[in-house]
């Protein structure tokens, strides 16, 4: 059974128009339309196009190498694949972390969630939040956000950098750092170090909040619009900590159906395959996971990251976050919560809540233990680690054999458990706003407007200052050419 | 008694001893002549050439050559750091020298040479060549993706009246360390995680096992100073 929208009966009699390169992650994604003689959208798809290989790749590798390695699958949020591939070590090695080795790690990760959500709304999103999705493209970009709104870019690139900062003291360097080790980490935070992020940490929390209101506003102002935006009702899942509470780093898993019910609740992902299966499609290199209870992927998808987790969780143990997740829930009678622009909302929630957490963990003495390496215990075969990456869900899963080498490894990323309501979303898209008109560039970034809600290393080279060439061909029933419009490097969109 | 005399190293007078070599001497006397194969516990062999400088007009190995009295020696020259980047960059295309996830990095000579002649790219097509990592052994794993065949690991096992490494095969593909056992593993040699063998390796090939990262970015060999200071503040100190 294929979703509506997602494969046409007759697609040799319509035409098709492909948004290609739309530059993903680390690599190459497209959207392809396919339109009927009365330009009504017939068929929708996003596209992996490109075949990454670290599963691959990593086979035969040490054990102790891989946390380091597979964090260079990407250059935003590297920590993310960094801790749950440590995680997966320390069951492999069968270890119990020390208290100050988990908390430094959490650390490490709060700062990531921090930078890269900063990265996300305020350099890649927020331009077309703040100057329309329509917008000339030279608009569209942090530049323009510094000439036209200087205060919102520079409280963007301050809780950015001090992400960073936390980063480096975690991990050594800003992006690509070596702090997590099977069984801890390889450094204490000195007092010092402590110190120094303590100085600047009550900044950024007013900083966030400020975050969080500018967004709502945006909501309060566009209302009728974000509402609607490409809104959809989904089944959802992410990690809950013991107690129902918003943990990014460490818990079990939760799903709740679209209808409201719990399908499952404090899952042990380390047999994370009883829930989730995945399923493969003859376009798209990119898995459709889904939960396994629903039987198949066209059934069974659902969506991950900030706007699953702060509808799933029961509540934020920080009381500013926890604040404005409840006026959040609330908004409209929970209208946000399904819209795919509310991702950008709760997204700036979770940033308040990754500073605010900061700040309890650099008052923790525990930060500047010695012990920070858990003795080695009984070994295991197999290692799973699964953290709330900023994107969403991530799974890393691993086999080690008796001389330490990698023999399987299985990664689900944030990205690829979105891929179905990434999907979703721009089908809803091509029908709010493509069906029946001329394609317009700034009708196009609709199209990407709703990926980059989703995932910001799609935006990243969308917003790469507006140096992203695009190409968008239109042919009719017999290949003909009948439109063509081409972005250029300086940003201009030119009919050709 | 050793007599005492002087000869020139790019411009600067260096004393040396009856049997030194110029790069003993000039190690000992403050100036670094950038080598990978040459260690001070083995005998110099002259094989990665990288101490290649120029005496009186003439191509040498510095590690080979004795110290001559009023020899004029070229070394830090830009002809001759020219031709060493390009030997390096021919070490990292023959094999795979994948920095960013080596733990070896920082602390590895290879690497830390590279960025002291200022080594930008590999410049040449890489060979990737498909080397398996041998990681039989309980305590060391070899991964002879990265070894620069500089024949280090041979000698240090002699040291231990040993033959656990042995150069063998001919030519640009063919040469390369083999394991003596008959299956070819570490595992099944009389190799011990105490020998000279196991900590001698300039690269990323012999590493303790379950090791990895453990060291942290800022306290790593190469993090404290490059190795043209580190290289000779041993020999002086």
């Amino acid at each position: 059974m294929a979703l509506p929208l997602e494969t046409a009966p007759h697609p040799e009699t319509l035409k098709r128009v492909a948004i290609d390169p739309l530059t993903r992650v680390e690599g190459h994604g497209k959207v392809t339309l396919l339109l009927d003689a009365d330009n009504r959208v017939q068929q929708a798809r996003l596209h992996i196009v490109e075949f990454r290989g670290f599963e691959k790749f990593i086979e035969g590798r040490p054990f102790w190498e891989v946390p380091v390695a597979v964090e260079r699958l990407c250059g935003i949020c590297p920590v993310s694949h960094h801790l749950a591939a440590a995680k997966a070590m320390d069951q492999v090695i069968g270890t119990t972390l020390p208290p100050g080795a988990e908390k430094i790690r959490r650390l490490m990760h709060y700062g990531q969630i921090l930078q890269s959500h900063a990265l996300h709304f305020f350099y890649l999103a927020s331009p077309d939040l703040l100057f329309g999705f329509d917008a000339e493209p030279q608009k569209r970009n942090i530049v323009a956000l510094s000439a036209l709104q200087p205060e919102i870019a520079r409280k963007g690139i301050q809780i950015r950098k001090y992400g960073q900062e936390v980063i480096r003291l975690t991990a050594g360097k800003r992006i690509h750092g070596t702090g997590a080790i099977p069984g801890g980490v390889n450094k204490a935070l000195t007092p010092e170090e402590r110190s120094f992020l303590r100085k600047d940490i009550y900044a950024i929390i007013a900083a966030c909040r400020e975050a969080v209101e500018l967004v709502k506003r945006l909501f309060e102002e566009n209302r009728a619009h974000y509402e609607a935006f490409a809104s959809f009702r989904a089944h959802a899942m992410c990690l809950v900590a013991a107690d129902g509470a918003l943990d990014l780093y460490h818990g079990g898993l939760r799903a709740r159906l679209a209808d409201g019910a719990l399908l499952f609740d404090h899952f042990d992902y380390s047999h994370y395959w009883d829930v989730i299966l995945e399923d493969v499609k003859p376009w798209s290199y990119m898995k459709f996971p889904f939960l396994r209870a629903l039987g198949d992927c066209d059934r069974g998808w659902y969506r991950v990251g900030p706007l699953a987790r702060l509808t799933l969780c029961d509540y934020i143990p920080t009381p500013f976050a926890e604040h404005e997740r409840k006026e959040f829930l609330a908004f409209d009678e929970g209208a946000a919560c399904h819209a795919t622009l509310g991702y950008h909302w709760a997204r700036m929630i979770e940033m308040l809540f990754a500073a605010e957490t900061i700040k309890e963990l650099l008052h923790d003495d525990d930060l500047s233990r010695a012990d920070h390496v858990g003795l080695a215990g009984e070994r295991r075969e197999r290692g799973v680690g699964v953290i709330e990456a900023p994107r969403g869900t991530l799974i890393h899963h691993y086999r080690v054999d008796e001389n330490d080498q990698v023999i399987r490894a299985n990664l689900i990323v944030s990205t690829t458990h979105n891929n179905q309501a990434m999907n979703e979303a721009i089908r809803r898209v091509a029908q709010q706003y493509l069906d029946g008109n001329e394609l317009t560039e700034g009708l196009l970034n609709h199209i990407e407007v709703a990926i980059r809600a989703f995932d910001p290393c799609l935006s990243c080279a969308t917003h790469a200052l507006g140096k992203m060439p695009l190409i968008v061909e239109l042919f009719d029933a017999e290949g003909r050419p009948l439109d063509r419009l081409v972005r250029g490097a300086d940003g201009r969109c030119q009919r050709a | 008694m050793s007599e005492k005399t002087t000869f020139w190293l790019d411009g600067a007078e260096i004393p040396f001893t009856a049997g030194q070599t110029l790069l003993e001497a000039a190690r000992r006397a403050g100036h670094y002549i950038p080598h990978l194969c040459w260690h001070p516990d083995y005998k110099p062999h002259g094989s990665c050439k990288l101490c290649t400088v120029k005496v009186d007009g003439r191509f040498v190995s510095a590690c080979t050559t004795l110290a001559q009295a009023g020899a004029h020696v070229e070394n830090r020259t830009a002809e001759l750091d020219d031709m060493r980047r390009t030997l390096l960059q021919l070490l990292f295309v023959e094999g795979n020298h994948f920095c960013p996830s080596c733990e070896k990095s920082g602390q590895c000579l290879l690497q830390a040479t590279a960025y002291e002649l200022g080594m930008m790219s590999p410049h040449f097509d890489h060979f990737f060549p498909n080397r398996p990592v041998d990681a039989s052994h309980p305590e060391v794993m070899l991964d002879f993706n990265r070894c620069i065949l500089c024949s280090l690991c041979e000698q240090a096992a002699k040291r231990d009246g040993k033959f656990t490494f042995v150069m063998g095969g001919r030519g640009m593909r063919g040469r390369r360390v083999i394991l003596n056992s008959e299956s070819g593993r570490l595992a099944d040699t009389d190799f011990s995680s105490t020998d000279h063998a196991a900590h001698v390796c300039p690269v990323g090939v012999i590493l303790k096992k379950r090791v990895g990262f453990a060291v942290p970015y800022g306290q790593r060999r190469y993090d404290q100073a490059p190795v043209s200071l580190l290289d000779v503040a041993e020999a002086i100190k």
